[in-house]
């Protein structure tokens, strides 16, 4: 009987606020060293923390996000550990005591896997602050530390092992930064480390008590994550059927050697000695304002998508792609207002635009395109003004040059050739030159017009309308009208 | 100039510009510093300089007759656990002693807006653990009522200067008794406020849940007005309570007839020297006479409240005392090649045997496994303690009690043992439990030692304590008592 894999993961989420968790020191990123930094963030004698309500707004929505109990009254601890980078020697955080309770726990998030849906338990939502950072210059013995993230607001979720695979992981990894984007809680980029994951991964047998742990850390992308995960639960599948024990322990990812590895401190039994943060006093959230929250939250991935496949009548997959980041669904529904036709935008956004993006690694937000633009260029097709080949080019001088579809075709001269007295000339010209498919067309062999209709275009640079085209080469070698 | 010496400020006020200059009463101040410091050693710091031109400038806009604040011109001292802006601020601990903030405390910011002049930092218990001023890690400040007696301590240094001369008042800090029991020792008045009425930004924290700001005075009045300076909310501290700050001058004369004063019963048993006990109780008929009703009542909990404090305050400390680890500030061990030297040499050279008792109670209470047994169980008394209090607010409008269960004791009787110390504060750890105000104001002597009478009132209610001192010291003429080295 095989192993069960059981993964529950650690993440942390920097918020998308101005200012610190609890100083009004600048948050933005890439400052030179020590210039975002006050008594506060700095842990200098005498000095005091302050809420940031604004960072309390932002939990609040990502505990209503994730479908979590948010608790009225939550109180902040201090986790008590020393470390260079953590000026007071303390961090500012929240601990799970029955009686102080963290901002919310108890939520969830739903996963797909091939096509099984999966619950995912959340256990609980909580903001700290950041630390500083060290720097160690590559030469010398000094190391140097710069306090401008110190103090930075940061949410931590915590989720059950619930987690069965590692690309349970990482779909959990996609779904929770998706959900975290649209409630405009933060970046959520692995990359950037606005979102970290720390995973504690076990085996088991079936039916077993969970197995020894470890905890994988050092992992800087929802990619390496999967990947880190993959490594170590071989890694335990090993040593298990090897007959061998887990030992408990922190291990690192080396992303270039695809390997973990246990860190070099040995592990000493850590206490924080967690107590309330006297110096603040207890969040109390009013039914008020978690009602007014949730007001201003929008529509989440899931009910959007499956609005858009109701209300648009486009597929599952489709949907599921145009709702992937809050800015493409806002794009696609801005589009579909500007001209009512769901199915040929979304063709053109999950097909040639997702491409280009693709190709240029950028997001939607970033492209000169407009969603008027799209619409204006659907229409085109669809009035007949230019041709469906001809709209691909349109699409790429419009996402290069920000200019309307209509003046490009306007200035390029790409209108459609619809009159049927010009192309006549080009298909006597086209029968005149290719008596090979001509006979071949009129013995019967069909198919061969495909070829004709094709020289046709290539003549008008494919500018000629292709069912006018179509029909009048049917009518002159005598065929009957199509269909 | 030195009959200005002395005397309490709200009786100089009506004469400054006048009869003379806030630079004269300034330099008077600093004058008797220079003639009485070394004998008292009150001072840290002295900031002389600072002081003369500030003064200089509050004489500019005399002399420009520009309305004044309330306190122009009043000689201050500031205890070094205060952040001062420029001025070096050691906690009276050698960790700290090169260490120079950034920013004012916002309690000093208002007092400086008021239109005091900061004459400089005083002594005091390393990081405020201490009853007699003898843990500072630099020197022990002296009893100006007697020089080889304890000034009492924390706030040791405030309340000598203040005895001596050598500051008009003074600004101390109160954890477990740090303002009231020097106060009491020194023969002067010292308030703890409600804890929540004057911020705590900028006091370096001993306890955050028990330490409060405060005035210490010549008298109730000059008292009152400092307090009204310093209160009200603060933005910076969110334990400041967002309350009016009532007008605690203007209802100091109103009176006690009426007035409902408990007497609570266990403050009065072993352990209380007679003497203390004597001039105590003679204050208390003082009120009656006056037309308060007296009763006795009960705080069954004060044998619980030593052990709580000493279990909440050392485990705070221990968190609050982590960030001296030589990194970013302060001093730093030389010769530490690696990290954990770093801290630990640091910290083992630079705190105080007392600070080091503490911050290793306290580690011990939060420790996992320990932490159910005494911190938790600890904030489960104080809600106790709080109670009993409440009850007794119930019957009656103030408490009367010792401030120190005796009038004072020699440098060197008490620091072998440390139990014997920490009973210093037996009186006032209770009222830092329950957050209230409370004052000590003289009310007699012993053996040529003063003795403090301390009133506790309800949460936010300083104007009743301070209506009841003032209705007691107009009753009386302790207060106008000098100590022999300053009359000398």
């Amino acid at each position: 009987m095989d192993y069960e894999i059981v993964i529950g993961l650690e993440i942390h989420v920097q918020l998308l606020t101005q200012s610190k968790m609890f100083c009004g020191c600048s948050t933005r990123f890439g400052a030179p060293p020590n210039t975002q930094t006050c008594p506060v963030c700095l842990g200098l004698p005498g000095s005091l923390p302050v809420i940031n309500r604004r960072a309390v707004e932002l939990g609040l929505r990502a505990a209503l996000a994730l479908n979590c109990t948010v608790h009225p009254t939550s109180q902040f601890h201090r986790k008590n550990y020393y470390y260079p980078d953590l000026p007071k020697n303390y961090q500012i955080s929240q601990y799970q005591y029955l009686e102080h309770p963290p901002l919310a726990t108890d939520g969830y998030l739903d996963i797909e896997v091939d096509g099984q849906r999966r619950r995912v338990r959340i256990r609980r939502v909580h903001l700290e602050e950041d630390t500083g950072r060290l720097v160690h210059p590559p030469e010398g013995a000094v190391s140097w530390v710069d306090y401008n993230r110190s103090g930075v607001p940061l949410m931590e979720i915590v989720t059950y092992p619930d987690l069965r695979s590692p690309l349970e992981a990482r779909a959990f990894l996609l779904k929770l930064r998706q959900v975290l984007q649209y409630a405009e809680v933060s970046t959520g980029r692995m990359e950037e480390g606005t979102l970290r994951c720390d995973a504690n991964v076990s085996l088991r047998r079936p039916g077993e008590p969970l197995g020894i742990r470890t905890e994988v850390k050092n992992m800087n992308s929802i990619r390496s994550v999967e990947r880190a995960l993959a490594y170590e639960v071989a890694r335990q599948r090993e040593v298990l059927e090897r007959g061998g024990a887990v030992v408990q322990e922190t291990r690192h990812w080396d992303e270039r050697r695809g390997i973990t590895f246990a860190s070099r401190s040995k592990e000493e039994a850590e206490d924080y000695r967690y107590f309330p943060e006297p110096d603040l006093v207890p969040v109390e959230v009013t039914p008020e304002w978690l009602e007014e929250v949730r007001r201003t939250l929008p529509e989440l991935p899931d009910a959007r998508r499956d609005r858009i496949m109701a209300q648009y009548g486009l597929g599952r997959y489709d949907a599921e792609l145009l709702v992937q980041t809050r800015a493409t669904a806002d794009f696609f529904e801005a589009a579909v207002a500007a001209h009512p036709s769901p199915k040929a935008i979304a063709n053109w956004m999950v097909g040639d635009l997702a491409a280009y993006l693709n190709e240029h690694n950028l997001e939607i937000e970033q492209l000169r395109i407009t969603p008027g633009q799209l619409a204006e260029l659907v229409r085109l097709v669809e009035d007949g003004t230019i041709s469906g080949r001809i709209a691909k080019d349109v699409l790429v001088e419009v996402l290069e040059t920000g200019d309307s579809p209509r003046r490009i075709v306007d200035r390029r001269g790409w209108v459609q050739i619809a009159d049927e007295g010009a192309l006549r000339e080009t298909v006597e010209a086209v029968i005149r030159d290719h008596p090979e498919p001509v006979r071949d067309v009129q013995a019967g062999k069909e198919k061969a017009i495909a070829f004709l209709v094709g020289q046709v275009m290539r003549r008008t640079q494919g500018r000629a309308n292709p069912a006018l085209v179509q029909r009048l080469l049917r009518e002159r070698l005598g065929l009957p009208p199509q269909g | 100039m030195k009959e200005l010496v002395g005397r309490p400020y709200h009786e100089l006020r009506p004469r400054l510009g006048k009869d003379f200059s806030v630079r004269e009463l300034v330099d008077a101040y600093l004058e008797n510093i220079e003639r009485l410091d070394g004998q008292v050693r009150a001072y840290l710091t002295v900031t002389a300089d600072r002081a003369r031109a500030q003064a200089q400038e509050l004489d500019d806009r005399l002399a420009r007759r520009e309305p004044l604040p309330p306190l122009a011109g009043m000689p201050v001292a500031v205890k070094d656990n205060l952040c001062t802006r420029g001025v070096r601020t050691t906690c009276g601990s050698r960790i700290l002693e090169p260490f120079v903030p950034p920013y004012d405390a916002t309690a000093v910011q208002r007092l400086r807006e008021a239109g005091a002049v900061l004459l400089g930092k005083t002594n005091l218990d390393e990081f405020a653990m201490g009853s007699s001023t003898e843990n500072s890690g630099f020197f022990s400040t002296r009893n100006p009522w007697r020089l080889d007696h304890v000034p009492g301590g924390s706030s040791g240094g405030s309340a000598a200067a203040v005895a001596a001369g050598e500051a008009l008042a003074a600004l101390g800090s109160d954890t477990g008794g740090s303002i009231r029991q020097p106060a009491s020792l020194c023969g002067v008045v010292g308030l703890k406020p409600t804890y929540g009425r004057v911020s705590r930004y900028g006091l370096v924290a001993f306890a955050s849940s028990l330490d409060q700001i405060g005035p210490l005075s010549l008298d109730v009045r000059d008292c009152a007005l400092v307090l009204q300076a310093i209160s009200g909310h603060d933005p910076h501290d969110s334990t400041s309570v967002d309350l009016p700050v009532p007008d605690v001058v203007a209802s100091l004369e109103a009176g006690v007839r009426g007035l409902r004063v408990g007497v609570p019963v266990e403050f009065f048993g072993e352990g209380l020297h007679p003497g203390v006990r004597q001039a105590v109780l003679e204050a208390v008929r003082v009120l009656e006479g006056l037309g308060a009703r007296v009763e006795e009542v009960a705080l069954p909990t004060l044998e619980y409240a030593l052990p709580t404090y000493y279990l909440i305050a050392c485990a705070e400390a221990s968190s609050n005392l982590a960030r001296y680890d030589g990194v970013a500030y302060g001093y730093r061990s030389p010769g530490a090649h690696d990290l954990y030297t770093l801290y630990a040499r640091t910290r083992a050279e630079g705190f105080g045997p007392e600070v080091k008792r503490r911050i290793m109670l306290g580690t011990f209470a939060l420790s996992e496994g320990y932490y159910e047994g005494f911190y938790k169980k600890a904030q489960q008394v104080r809600t106790l303690v709080r109670r009993d209090f409440d009850r007794c607010f119930q019957r009656v409008d103030v408490l009367a009690t010792p401030t120190s269960p005796v009038a004072g004791f020699r440098l060197g009787e008490r620091t072998a043992d440390p139990l014997q110390m920490y009973l210093a504060d037996v009186y006032t750890i209770p009222v830092n439990l329950a957050g209230l105000p409370g004052i000590s104001v003289p009310c007699g002597f012993v053996d040529g030692l003063p003795v403090g009478l301390q009133l506790v009132g309800r949460p936010f209610e300083e104007a009743t304590v301070l209506r009841v001192a003032y209705a007691y010291e107009q009753a009386t003429e302790w207060h106008r008592h000098r100590c022999p080295l300053l009359r000398g």
